[in-house]
């Protein structure tokens, strides 16, 4: 497995590279597509990148947790929770990028 | 929201920008993610989330409709961990 973590920069250098504009512009760019992702999700839609995945909302009921310490109950309340679903091309590219020779 | 919708956001943002520029940009953060996962690597996103990889250990699986046992083959998986800040506005906690 890799061991290198990836961040916005490297997105934004990537940018750079494939589309002559300025790094600034890039990051912005970058900047600019998480956050109509992210606004779109938070108004409960569902994104859809095709041959990328899919990010959907989904609601979760009420339910009484426990602290797996204390043995206490806790009250969680209903809560959204986000799910990816990747591609089958993107399941295809990693299955095959990190398979031992 | 679909890809097309995506990119025609960004290009209303950008009227500078060349639609066909602004297609490359989009494709090429989703698929530098992409890239990044096939090397075995994770790609952190503060706030959004973060993409890993994770290993399934080799299994012995079943064919549903025939029961016969089939062997699968160690593999590994896309995973998407939802940053903290997105996950607190999807609950309404700006």
């Amino acid at each position: 497995m890799g061991e290198n973590t990836l961040t916005r920069m490297d997105l934004s250098e990537a940018v750079f590279r494939e589309v002559g504009l300025s790094r600034n512009e890039s990051s912005q760019l970058v900047e600019s597509v998480l956050l109509h992702i992210s606004d779109a999700l938070v108004a409960g839609e569902t994104v859809k990148i095709s041959s990328f995945g899919t990010f959907s909302v989904r609601d979760k009921a009420a339910r009484v947790g426990r602290n797996p310490k204390t043995g206490e109950e806790v009250p969680i309340s209903p809560r959204r929770v986000l799910t990816f679903r990747p591609s089958h091309l993107m399941k295809e590219r990693v299955a095959a990028g990190n398979k031992k020779h | 929201m679909i890809r097309s919708e995506l990119i025609q956001k960004i290009a209303d943002e950008n009227p500078h920008l060349y639609q066909r520029d602004v297609e490359r940009i989009v494709n090429t953060i989703f698929e530098e993610i992409i890239d990044a996962m096939a090397r075995g690597d994770r790609v952190e996103l503060r706030g959004f989330g973060a993409f890993s990889v994770k290993k399934r250990d080799a299994r012995t699986g079943r064919n549903p409709r025939t029961g016969e046992s089939v062997h699968v083959d160690e593999k590994c998986v896309p995973f998407f961990k939802t940053g903290k800040l997105l996950r607190d506005r999807m609950n309404g906690n700006d």
